[in-house]
C-alpha cells in the first residue's frame, strides 16, 4: 500500500474514534432544548450542586498538592529502597474500580475506624460530609498530579541544584527558587488534571456520601428517580461548566508558560 | 594553601586512588587527563557534591571534609556551566548574593562590579537561552566569583567554545589568577593546560602520576602515557622578535637560536611545539625546503613504542621519532654528531 493510501485508511480509522468521542457529548447538547437548559440554570439545587463540586475539587487539590509534590520531587530525584513499589501504588488507584476505592476509603474513615473516631471526637463525620467527598476525590486524582509534577522535577537538570547549592543555597532555597519554577508548567498542569478529574468523581465519592450531592452523584440521583429526560440537562449544563473550567485553566497556563518563555528570547 | 590528604572514591567501574596535594594561594593548577581519568570526579568532591570514602580536604587549618556543599569556599564553574534558564543574567548574578542575606544596595552593587570585571553590563537583563558561548561562559564566571571564593574550581571551561572565544576567555582566566584568585582547571587539552598552569597534575585511571611545573611535567613524564597523552616532546620557550638580518619575525630560543615559523604575531612569549615526526635527521647539511636547520649531537636513543626517540642537543634538547629502519639506514648512535631539519610550518606556537 503506498504511503497515503495508508493515510487515507489511518486517518478514517482514526476520524471514527474521533466521532465516537464528539457523538455522545454533542448529542446531549443537541438533545437538550433552550428552555430545558434555560429552568435547569434556574434549578437552586443543580447550581448549588455544581458549585459545591468545583470548590470541593478546588481545595482538594491545593491541599493534596502540599504533600503530593515534596512526593513527586522525591520520586524525580531520590532513589531509595522500595521506589518502584511506591511507583506501583501510586498509579494503582487509578486501576482500580473506583466504587472499590470508595467501599476501602470508607473502611478507612467510617465511624467505627481509627480515623472516624478520632474525626468525630472533634466533631467532624467524614461520611456524608464535604471533607469525605474531597478525600474520595483526592484518592482517585492524586496519581495525575504526581506523575504529572515527576515529569516535571525529572526535566530539571540536577546540575542546576549542585550549582545552586555550590552558590551557597540550602537545599530548600534551591528546591524552591530552582528546581520548583522550572517544573512549574508541569506541575500546574498535573493540578488542571487532578482537579479535572476531581470533578467528574462519581464511584468512590457516592459511597462516601451520597449527601450533599456532588453533580456526578446528582445527575445519578436525577436518572434514577426521574429518567434521561430529566438527568440530561444537568449533564449538559455540567459538562458545559466542566469544558469551560477545562478550557480556561489550560489558556492560562500555557499563557504563563508563554510569558515565561518570552522572556527567554 | 588547600591541602588534599589521601582522597580516594570507589565506584563499580573506577576508582579514585589517594590523591594528595598541596595547593599554594594564587596558584593556577591545571589537572590534564582523559576522560574518566577522575579529574572532574576530584573537583566534584572538592566542591562537595560527591563525599570521599576516604581522606580529607583542608583550607589552612580549616579541615572541610565534612562541610555541606552550601557552606565551602570553593566556586564551582561547570562544563555545562548550569546558568538558571528561568533567571535573567542578573538574577542569576544575584542568587548567590541572596543566599548570603546581603542588602538590596550591597546586591545590586556587587553585580555592577562583577558585571564590569567579565564584560557583561550589556547582557544582564537578557536570559541566558539567547546568550552566545562566550558571554554564557563570563557570566557562569560571574556568578561563581560573586560567592568570593577561596578557590575557583573549573571543569572544562574551554571546550564548549571556539578559537576566537576560547582565546578570550583564556585571557580573562589569566587576568583572574594575576589578580590573586586561585584556581584548579580540569581539562584534556595539553595546549590549554600550557598555556595557563602554573602547575600541572595528570591523572590517569583515578591516580595522579605526575604533579610539578608546567613545563616540568610535559618534558619529562614519568610515563609513557604522559608522552602518549600529549604525543609531543618538543616544548621550546621561546620569545619573538624580529630578525635584524633579514627583517622577519622569528622565534629565539633561551639561548638565542632563531627558529622560522609562520606567525602573524609580531612580539610576544610562549612555547613552540615540534613534532617529533616533523624532525628529520641527515649526518650532512642537505638542501631541503625546510626552513629550519639545526646541528648538534645525539644524547640519547630511546626506544618508543613506534620506532626510536633520537634526543640531540642542539643548543636546547631536541627530539625526533625515527623508525628503526632509519636509525640503521643512518647509522647513528649516541655521540654521533647530525643535522635536524623541520619545515617552518610544522611549528605551533603556544602564547602565553
Amino acid at each position: 500500500m503506498n504511503r497515503s493510501g495508508l493515510s487515507w485508511v489511518f486517518a478514517v480509522l482514526g476520524g471514527l474514534v474521533l466521532l465516537f468521542i464528539i457523538a455522545p457529548l454533542a448529542g446531549i447538547f443537541l438533545k437538550t432544548t433552550p428552555l430545558q437548559f434555560f429552568e435547569t440554570v434556574q434549578d437552586k439545587a443543580v447550581t448549588g450542586s455544581i458549585l459545591l463540586t468545583l470548590v470541593i475539587s478546588l481545595l482538594t487539590t491545593v491541599f493534596f498538592s502540599i504533600g503530593a509534590i515534596p512526593l513527586a520531587y522525591m520520586l524525580a530525584r531520590r532513589s531509595f529502597k522500595g521506589k518502584s513499589l511506591v511507583q506501583s501504588l501510586i498509579d494503582l488507584p487509578i486501576v482500580i474500580p473506583h466504587s472499590a476505592a470508595g467501599i476501602a476509603l470508607l473502611g478507612l474513615v467510617s465511624r467505627d475506624s481509627f480515623l472516624g473516631k478520632a474525626a468525630s471526637s472533634v466533631g467532624i463525620d467524614f461520611v456524608g460530609h464535604p471533607l469525605g467527598i474531597g478525600l474520595a476525590m483526592a484518592f482517585v486524582s492524586i496519581p495525575f498530579l504526581i506523575q504529572s509534577a515527576r515529569n516535571g522535577f525529572e526535566q530539571v537538570p540536577v546540575r542546576l541544584e549542585k550549582a545552586a547549592m555550590n552558590l551557597g543555597a540550602s537545599s530548600w532555597n534551591s528546591f524552591r527558587k530552582i528546581s520548583l519554577p522550572l517544573a512549574k508548567r508541569s506541575i500546574i498542569s498535573g493540578m488542571i488534571m487532578m482537579f479535572s478529574r476531581g470533578l467528574s468523581e462519581f464511584g468512590a465519592v457516592v459511597i462516601i456520601a451520597y449527601y450533599p450531592m456532588i453533580t456526578p452523584v446528582l445527575i445519578w440521583d436525577r436518572f434514577n428517580s426521574f429518567g434521561l429526560k430529566y438527568a440530561r440537562p444537568v449533564a449538559a449544563l455540567f459538562l458545559l461548566v466542566c469544558l469551560i473550567f477545562f478550557v480556561a485553566l489550560r489558556l492560562l497556563a500555557n499563557k504563563s508558560a508563554n510569558d515565561q518563555n518570552r522572556k527567554h528570547i | 594553601m588547600i591541602r588534599i590528604e589521601n582522597i580516594s572514591k570507589r565506584f563499580g567501574s573506577f576508582d579514585l586512588n589517594n590523591i594528595s596535594l598541596e595547593i599554594s594561594e594564587g596558584e593556577y593548577i591545571v589537572l590534564l587527563g582523559d576522560s574518566g581519568s577522575g579529574k572532574s570526579v576530584l573537583l566534584e568532591i572538592l566542591a562537595g557534591l560527591i563525599k570521599p570514602d576516604q581522606g580529607a580536604i583542608f583550607l589552612n587549618d580549616r579541615n572541610l571534609t565534612d562541610e555541606p556543599i552550601s557552606s565551602r569556599p570553593f566556586g564551582m564553574v561547570f562544563q555545562d556551566l548550569a546558568l538558571f534558564p528561568h533567571l535573567t543574567v542578573r538574577e542569576n548574578l544575584a542568587f548567590p548574593l541572596r543566599c548570603r542575606s546581603m542588602t538590596k544596595v550591597e546586591i545590586s552593587n556587587r553585580i555592577s562590579e562583577l558585571s564590569e570585571k567579565l564584560e557583561i553590563t550589556n547582557i544582564v537583563d537578557r536570559y541566558p537561552d539567547g546568550l552566545s558561548g562566550g558571554e554564557k561562559q563570563r557570566v557562569a564566571l560571574a556568578r561563581t566569583l560573586a560567592t568570593e571564593p577561596a578557590c575557583l574550581l573549573l571543569d572544562e571551561p574551554l571546550s564548549a567554545l571556539d578559537t576566537r572565544i576560547r582565546k578570550e576567555i583564556k585571557s580573562v582566566l589569566r587576568t583572574l589568577n594575576r589578580s590573586g584568585q586561585t584556581i584548579i582547571h580540569v581539562t584534556h587539552d595539553y595546549q590549554e593546560a600550557i598555556s595557563l598552569a602554573s602547575r600541572i597534575g595528570i591523572m590517569e585511571k583515578g591516580n595522579l602520576i605526575q604533579f610539578g611545573p608546567a613545563l616540568e611535567v610535559l618534558m619529562n613524564p614519568v610515563s609513557p602515557f604522559i608522552a602518549s597523552f600529549t604525543g609531543i616532546r618538543n616544548f621550546i620557550p621561546v620569545t619573538l622578535l624580529r630578525d635584524k638580518e633579514d627583517g622577519r619575525i622569528k622565534a629565539w630560543t633561551e639561548n638565542n637560536i632563531p627558529l622560522n615559523f609562520d606567525t602573524e604575531k609580531v612580539h610576544g612569549k610562549g612555547y613552540l611545539v615540534v613534532p617529533m615526526d616533523a624532525v628529520f635527521l641527515s649526518k650532512e647539511p642537505v638542501a631541503t625546503s625546510a626552513a629550519n636547520q639545526l646541528f648538534g649531537t645525539i644524547t640519547d636513543i630511546i626506544p618508543a613504542p613506534h620506532g626510536f626517540e633520537v634526543v640531540m642537543d642542539v643548543g636546547f634538547s631536541l627530539y625526533s621519532l625515527l623508525t628503526s629502519e632509519g636509525i640503521s639506514r643512518l647509522s647513528i648512535k649516541t655521540g654521533d654528531q647530525v643535522y635536524a631539519s623541520f619545515k617552518a610550518s610544522a611549528l605551533r606556537y603556544i602564547n602565553l
